[in-house]
């Protein structure tokens, strides 16, 4: 009798890598809705460019590695990359950007490093660094929600803005377009206002931080929880990034409310919870151990807190991302745990 | 008493699937022709065989002792002859063959006579008590087989504070505890009593993972009835629950150092199984020659079987009735930690606990696709009892690091398969640790043999200068040997000389009294 001898553990949980992107990417999808119904379908023009792109440059690269295709484009994992890279980088952004951040993403930080699990710093933030860098006009450049413009982006306008630049009624976007909330409030600081007078009467700002992205802010929040409930990424990360961000905009804000936002507006601005729940939350590149997941989301929440007040640009989930990224390994080696049955230090 | 219950870190929910083998109680496995008994049957030295070719045996005789103190007799299981002493597979992964002693049974299961049952175990002293156990070829039933007399040992100012017997039984499929809690319940609340007094321990536990009421019923009954002070507990069902270390860590908080054994905390753990064979030897003077092995998996009845130690894989199969053309595979002991066969010709011995038979529908080991790359994603670490990075083992390991890959307790590994189990990249992780466990073991014992050649290269040379000084030696005695012949030889000469000498003095003196007698008188 011909028998298979495999070694244990014989059983499997049946998890899957590509569930595993699955889900967040499910995850994603509130926001994403909310996305559309704030400012029009731009965002799925986006998505779908950046998943196509993404593919094509994620198939090459397999094949040019000479790596199977089918179990590797099958595993999502740049199907995600792409996702959140589109939710980066402004709706009815012209077609060749996306292209160009994709491509920095996907064969740049993943491939030449050596592919799925051995690339050092985030894919999605170093493509969007890159055409943050290269192209500033046209990555700062956002809608208004449909709102404030008055301008409804239909699937078709938004498919013709981003591949030809005007939209299907012949509106050029730039002609409707403002700058981001955090953006205006950046400037105008710059300027001697005080917050209270820049956000009086501004409809960009809603009740809570920008008017539309504090709803889209908070569905980021509601699928990240569902991904610590059903355990794709740990809560630490997020906690500790969003907690110390709050904290320190909290401390600046009780010092002089008029020369710093509010926590709340921080925590619901900008890139704050996609980044804490979908960028900063990603395995590869983030710290593996509780304690260093916890240092990990505290460097970011305070980077990105220094860089909105006083760097250069209105947002910094970016930047402290791939700040953080580099320290990722020191951490792991420091925050070993405490092995079962041993003293810290053994 | 109500008791408060740890917690070790990590563990997986597994599927149980122990209800199939539960439904009928032990059956008892058919003595077949022939039983063959490999002298190892325990951790540590083979037993050395008692017996000869053509020697007839009678059941629970002692055909084989124990080597050294780490060791274990073999007894035989029934009465019959002895056909052969040589090389047979046994039921180790590597499926390597050792040496064993072959019996073929005369069906009249005879016992040989010089049974020596205790009555009461209270009017021995734990000496003579560990004495039986050990002459009764007694190792734990739980899984690793380490010769009970041992654990039943305390050492210098040692106390046991808390026995702990286990009935966790984690593993998915093995329900050999199980049944015997249910069916044998005062064997081992007896058996226990036995070892609390040969340990002198104060408190008793039995630890039981809830998932078996009806086992933990009987037990209660049963001490009930014995009127004894024990406690039985039912821990959270989670696995590797019944690791040693990890139901310590359950039932006491204690955590026990890699390296270290329990009884240096004042715990020690055995096996319910095990308690049971320690009531058989003392209570009955019956040695170990049977256990309790469940059949699962992918056959019309599963059961739990009372085997013979030495009947073969194929025998039971068959007798479970198991038809070999779906088998897929067989595994020895439980889908976590057990391995597979890779030839059902071999025997089981007093470690099989379990035989889970598998196809592709019945029992759909779900199969591992090829494995994706680590994403870091950290479930192996969420999972691991240890609390070991298995992420970062798992990097050293492949890029075969292996100074790193201990700086992150390699060793520390128990090799329970949760991080395996729960991996989404589906990475065999385990085997990894395994490979660079063995290649550090390996590197070590090259390093020892270089070692030792250059041991022995430096003493070749020592010895080389010592012949050559002694050759040395031995040329100067030698000469100085002639040297000493010489001078008396010149002694002598100068004795003869002396007298020349003396007479041609002489002659001259008289020359010189007679000078007209010239000297040339001579030549006259």
């Amino acid at each position: 009798m011909q028998l298979n001898t495999p070694s244990s553990p014989h059983i499997h949980s049946g998890d899957q890598l590509s569930q595993l992107m699955q889900r967040v990417l499910w995850a994603l999808l509130p926001a994403i809705t909310l996305y559309v119904v704030f400012f029009g379908w731009g965002i799925i023009v986006n998505i779908l460019i950046a998943v196509l792109a993404a593919l094509t440059f994620e198939a090459i690269a397999l094949r040019l590695r000479k790596r199977p295709l089918g179990s590797n484009l099958g595993d999502f994992s740049a199907v995600l990359t792409a996702v959140l890279l589109a939710l980066a980088l402004p709706p009815l952004a012209p077609w060749w950007l996306l292209v160009v951040a994709v491509f920095f993403a996907i064969v740049f930080a993943k491939h030449l490093y050596g592919g799925l699990g051995f690339n050092p710093f985030n894919p999605a933030m170093i493509g969007y660094v890159v055409v943050l860098i290269s192209f500033p006009r046209e990555v700062t450049t956002w809608l208004p929600p449909e709102a404030i413009s008055g301008e409804s982006i239909s699937f078709v306008g938004a498919l013709s803005a981003t591949l030809t630049g005007t939209l299907a009624n012949g509106i050029n976007p730039d002609a409707i377009s403002m700058a981001t909330p955090l953006d205006h409030l950046k400037t105008q600081l710059t300027q001697n206002h005080v917050i209270s007078e820049i956000i009086h009467d501004n409809t960009i700002f809603g009740q809570l931080a920008g008017s539309g992205w504090e709803w889209i802010n908070l569905a980021f929040l509601v699928g990240g929880c569902w991904l610590i409930y059903k355990k794709v990424i740990h809560w630490h990360i997020p906690v500790a990034m969003l907690a110390s961000l709050a904290l320190i905009a909290g401390v600046f804000w009780l010092i002089d409310s008029e020369r710093y936002a509010s926590p709340l507006f921080h925590l619901l601005s900008g890139g704050a919870m996609l980044g804490a729940f979908f960028i900063a939350t990603d395995p590869v590149t983030a710290s593996t151990t509780n304690r260093g997941r916890i240092l990990f989301g505290i460097g970011i929440g305070i980077l990105v807190y220094i860089i909105r007040s006083w760097g250069g640009y209105p947002e910094g989930v970016a930047f402290a991302v791939l700040l953080m990224n580099m320290l990722a390994p020191t951490l792991d080696y420091y925050t070993q745990p405490r092995v079962f049955g041993r003293g810290r230090n053994s | 008493m109500i008791r408060q219950l740890f917690q070790y870190k990590g563990g997986v929910k597994l599927p149980e699937h122990k209800q199939q083998s539960t439904r009928l109680p032990i059956q008892k496995a058919a003595l077949p022709q022939r039983l063959t008994l490999p002298l190892q049957q325990h951790i540590g030295t083979p037993s050395t065989p008692i017996v000869e070719v053509g020697d007839s045996v009678l059941k629970g005789q002692m055909i084989a002792k124990a080597a050294s103190l780490i060791s274990a007799p073999v007894h035989a299981p029934t009465s019959g002859r002895v056909i052969e002493i040589g090389e047979y597979a046994i039921p180790h992964p590597s499926g390597l063959k050792a040496p064993c002693i072959v019996i073929e049974t005369d069906g009249n299961d005879a016992w040989c006579d010089h049974r020596k049952p205790v009555g009461d175990c209270h009017d021995y002293s734990p000496d003579q008590i560990r004495d039986y156990i050990r002459n009764a070829g007694v190792v734990g039933l739980g899984g690793a087989g380490f010769p009970s007399f041992l654990k039943l040992t305390l050492g210098n100012d040692r106390v046991v504070e808390t026995l702990i017997l286990n009935g966790a039984e984690c593993e998915p499929y093995i329900t050999c505890d199980d049944i015997l809690m249910r069916e044998r319940p005062l064997e081992i609340i007896k058996g226990l009593m036995i070892m609390k007094h040969a340990l002198v321990a104060k408190n008793c536990v039995i630890g039981i993972e809830d998932n078996k009421p009806e086992a933990a019923a009987a037990l209660r009954g049963a001490i009930k009835e014995l009127a004894v002070e024990v406690e039985v507990i039912e821990v959270p069902t989670r696995y590797p629950t019944g690791g040693e270390k990890q139901l310590i860590k359950i039932l006491t908080g204690k955590e026990i150092p890699p390296k270290a054994l329990p009884i240096e905390k004042r715990v020690v753990v055995h096996n319910v199984g095990t308690a049971a064979a320690v009531y058989r030897a003392i209570c009955l003077g019956e040695p170990l020659i049977s256990r309790i092995t469940t059949v699962t998996g992918a056959l019309k009845k599963p059961a739990n079987y009372e085997i013979p130690f030495g009947i073969s894989a194929a025998e039971l199969l068959a007798q479970a009735g198991v038809e070999e053309s779906s088998v897929e595979r067989i595994i020895h002991g439980g889908p976590m930690m057990g391995f597979s066969l890779n030839s059902v010709e071999i025997p089981l011995i007093k470690t099989s606990n379990c035989l889970l038979v598998t196809d592709k529908k019945t029992v759909p080991l779900l199969d591992k696709q090829q494995a994706h790359a680590c994403i870091r994603c950290g479930s192996c670490a969420d999972v691991c009892p240890i609390n070991l990075l298995p992420q970062q083992l798992y990097w050293h390991s492949r890029a075969k690091d292996f100074d790193k890959v201990q700086d992150y307790n390699l060793f520390d590994c128990i090799e329970c398969g949760c991080c395996d189990y729960v991996c989404p990249s589906q990475i065999p992780l385990v085997q990894y640790f395994r490979f660079a466990k063995t290649s550090i073991w390996q590197a070590e014992q090259e390093k020892k043999q270089a070692e030792l050649a250059k041991e022995r290269h430096q003493f070749r040379q020592l010895r080389i200068e010592r012949e050559k000084a002694e050759k040395k030696a031995r040329h100067k005695a030698k000469a100085a040997k002639v040297a000493a012949n010489n001078s008396e030889n010149s002694d002598k000469k100068q004795a003869i000389e002396d007298a020349m000498a003396r007479v041609k003095a002489k002659k001259q003196q008289a020359a010189e009294a007679s000078p007209e007698k010239p000297e040339s008188g001579g030549n006259t």
